[in-house]
């Protein structure tokens, strides 16, 4: 059953259309990949399912209700958190208060305290930098902690933009391993990638997207496999 | 003796000028706009205490009370009437050149219904003043607790920024309204809150400034709104200590220029010292530098 389900979705900047009526589904459990070159409208996608953008027609489902019209602050109640692309961290304020705005939504103190022991157990250089304003980490920390930050609502789904952007083949495998993590701990992960041969290992389905269309979906393992993708996107 | 009296003087009038400057910086940082009417809230409030108090006879205590309610509700509706719609707009001038509209609205109003002539302001600070030094220096009970007014409201400001949800909301939508979207944080309800708060601030400020100069016309308000502009600025715009230190550099130096070389050339020298922090140091003494990252 699709946990989230995308429907004709078009979405407009001004007249420029940039998708043009893209479905997809993403089923509870799975790690399902988006991956396309820049500009192919991957994270407008992953906009409109947040809230940050409003698609012109279409349709966006969630454990079967329509979500399409929700505000963006209401979206991470309903258990979606996204990690945005650039990270997006608030550099002013620390590491700890960066973690705290990740459970804005959440009520219960003992639990967010409970939650936060649990994310620096899985990012211990965070636990080391509690108090250091998130300006001042590196580029992988920096993605750390925006990885820390969407975990900290606790979501059933988790959506993350370019995680391994602007960083080192070792982070980048670093990246992966915590994304593996994440999904074993029972998140369903819809990841959008320009690195594919990376998103495509662990993903279990994945779609390619060329500027606003759908142009294949399939198996990750068959894309992997397959000699336009190879050609298109693995450079070989 | 005259150069302290001065000095406790400008501490005071700066400690105004810092409530004030409060509100411009909040409401810039957060909602990233000049709020050109800011400094109109103070002669709401204080028109508000003097109907309260001079008129209706209520004592002064409920005439504050009243002004900060209304200054409050009066800053929401602005906001949502006049600067919302603008949000988005293709051009932040718009919803600067609205606020200069919504300045001149309440001036207007204000001649409207109280007329042009100049009311005669009841203090609301009944302390009384203290002496030091055998008499040499005599210290007003209204400055005493305008400094310290404004030094509480500085604490328990830091206090809710730092340590409530909905004062660690603030910086969020400060810094980046969709990630703060992402948290779940309303950023309509927050910029509405920063307004509430900025306004309530100006109706203190209103109470506080018609004690210590008690004429109260329409205008009353425009000249401290710019000066606190300037403070703001002067201690780094969207800096809330910036606000307190500019407001009280301000302040010090304005009645410092009043005694020692001219009471006409002492607004001047104020604004001239916005002028060389621009050139000196753009940010302001506490802003940062903030950089576009790709």
């Amino acid at each position: 059953m699709a946990l989230l389900e995308v429907k004709n979705l078009s979405v407009y900047y001004g007249v420029i259309q940039a998708l043009k009526g893209i479905s997809f589904h993403v089923d509870k459990g799975e790690i399902v990949a988006l991956i396309g070159a820049n500009g192919a409208g991957k994270t407008t996608t992953l906009h409109t399912i947040s809230g940050l953008l409003r698609p012109k027609t279409g349709e966006i489902l969630y454990h079967d209700k329509d979500i399409t019209k929700v505000p963006g602050a209401q979206i991470v109640r309903l258990g979606m958190a996204q990690v945005p692309e650039g990270r997006r961290v608030f550099a002013d304020l620390t590491v700890e208060q960066n973690l705290r705005l990740g459970a804005f939504t959440r009520k219960d103190p003992d639990r967010t305290a409970a939650t936060l022991e649990n994310i620096y157990k899985r990012f211990p250089r965070l636990k080391e930098r509690v108090r250091q304003p998130a300006g001042t980490l590196s580029g992988g920390e920096q993605q750390m902690l925006a990885m820390g930050r969407a975990l900290m609502s606790e979501p059933d789904i988790i959506l993350m933009d370019e995680p391994s952007m602007g960083l080192s083949p070792i982070l980048v495998n670093e990246v992966f391993d915590i994304i593996k993590a994440v999904h074993e701990d029972g998140t369903t992960v819809l990841l959008v990638e320009q690195n594919a041969r990376k998103a495509l290992s662990i993903a279990d389905r994945a779609y390619v997207l060329e500027t606003g269309t759908i142009t294949m979906e399939g198996k990750a393992s068959d894309l992997l496999n397959d000699e336009s993708i190879r050609k298109a996107y693995l450079g070989e | 003796m005259s150069f302290l009296t001065s000095l406790v003087n400008g501490l005071s009038l700066g400690s105004i000028y810092a409530i004030i400057a409060l509100g411009y910086t909040m409401v810039y940082g957060i909602a990233k706009m000049l709020n050109f009417a800011h400094g109109d809230f103070i002669m709401v409030g204080g028109y508000i205490i003097f109907t309260c108090v001079s008129t209706a006879g209520l004592p002064p205590a409920a005439g504050i009370l009243l002004a900060i309610v209304l200054c409050t509700l009066l800053g929401i509706g602005t906001e949502k009437v006049a600067y919302k719609p603008l949000r988005h707009a293709k051009s932040n001038l718009a919803v600067l050149i609205t606020a200069i509209g919504v300045s001149y609205l309440l001036e207007n109003l204000a001649l409207l219904i109280f007329g042009a002539d100049t009311k005669s302001f009841t203090n609301v600070v009944t302390w009384p003043g203290i002496t030091l030094f055998g008499g040499q220096l005599r210290i007003q009970g209204v400055t005493i607790v305008t400094i310290l007014v404004s030094l509480a409201i500085l604490i328990v400001l830091q206090l809710f920024i730092n340590h409530t949800k909905n004062g660690q909301a603030m910086l969020a939508v400060a810094q980046d309204q969709g990630a703060a979207t992402l948290m779940g944080i309303d950023v309509n309800k927050t910029i509405s809150l920063t307004f509430a708060i900025g306004s309530g601030l100006a109706a203190i400020a209103g109470a506080l400034l018609c004690s210590a100069y008690p004429s109260l016309t329409p205008y009353t308000g425009a000249m401290p709104g710019i000066k606190a502009f300037v403070a703001a600025v002067l201690g780094g715009i969207g800096s809330i200590p910036g606000a307190m230190i500019g407001g009280l550099v301000l302040g010090i130096v304005e009645i410092l220029s009043k005694t020692y070389i001219s009471s006409q050339l002492s607004d001047a020298i104020v604004f001239g010292i916005l002028v060389v922090v621009l050139l000196v140091k753009p940010t302001g003494l506490l802003g940062k530098v903030t950089q576009e990252k790709v």
